[in-house]
């Protein structure tokens, strides 16, 4: 059992750091959803406040991870002109091309929503601290602007996952 | 908890400037998408980095952009208040705008 450089990169742009990602999203969601003044009161509200900050922009550090990995390192092995890549083994065939005229072409640019918008979720949710509890808007876009960055993340997530299975990156 | 007291009180200015400036980003990254896929020479100019091809220079230029406009709202509505819920409504306009242009189904239309 063994994989190669370009697997073990491909492994760590999706399957860990995209993968966690997507799954820490629930947490910070929930985070989000609890910071209503009738459900959160007394001293604990600064320290819960921070420990959510430290979680968006641990969030926001891991889709920058992703997206630079995923640009930097994995898509030019997938893209490269030889004709054993991913990229090219999609084209040849008409009935994988639409892996690569869609599902690539999507993936590539809609990953990048995910380190900005998470971004400026954490940044909001830091700026106003314990205050957010008290300010509805802002709770409400951050958590909205959080949900938009998850879903960008979530259609690379899948797409990267069909594409890979449909033409692995070796 | 402690009330708090209008002196303690953040101001929206700070937070409206990182939801606008995301919002420009957000639709930069759509132009700059839409245009390196229909003009050939904004899509060769985007090149930065020959092994990832455009998708650099169209990212890395929507980044820049929602940087420095960061910035400038940032210093420009500093201790100020502005009204939230509208920033937050072209924000999302801004955001949904450039989902759009990333669509490869919109993107790669010919003009």
């Amino acid at each position: 059992m063994s994989l190669t450089v370009r697997e073990t990169w491909t492994v760590i742009h999706g399957m860990v750091i995209g993968a966690l990602f997507l799954v820490s999203f629930t947490g910070g969601l929930f985070g989000l959803l609890s910071l209503k003044p009738e459900l959160i009161t007394g001293e604990g509200t600064r320290k819960i406040v921070a420990r959510l900050s430290n979680w968006m922009w641990t969030m926001a550090a891991i889709a920058w991870l992703t997206v630079i990995t995923g640009t930097y390192v994995v898509y030019p092995w997938y893209r490269a002109a030889d004709p054993s890549s991913p990229r090219s083994l999609l084209l040849a065939n008409p009935a994988t091309a639409e892996w690569h005229e869609f599902g690539m072409e999507w993936k590539e640019h809609v990953a990048w929503f995910a380190p900005l918008l998470a971004t400026a979720a954490a940044y909001v949710v830091w700026y106003y601290g314990k205050q957010l509890v008290q300010e509805e808007k802002a709770r409400k876009a951050a958590m909205v602007v959080f949900s938009l960055a998850f879903f960008a993340a979530a259609v690379a997530g899948i797409f990267g996952a069909f594409l890979n299975k449909a033409a692995p990156t070796r | 908890m402690a009330a708090m007291t209008e002196s303690d009180r953040k101001p929206s200015g700070p937070a409206a400037a990182a939801l606008l400036s995301v919002g420009v980003g957000s639709l930069a990254l759509g132009v700059f998408t839409f245009l390196a896929e229909n003009v050939k020479s904004i899509g060769k100019a985007l090149n930065w980095y020959h092994p990832a091809g455009n998708l650099t220079g169209k990212t890395g230029l929507a980044i820049i952009l929602w940087l420095v406009l960061w910035v400038i709202l940032g210093k420009a509505w500093q201790g100020k208040d502005v009204e939230l819920g509208r920033i937050y409504t072209v924000t999302l306009v801004l955001i949904t705008m450039g989902f759009l242009l990333t669509f490869p189904i919109v993107f790669q239309m010919r003009f």
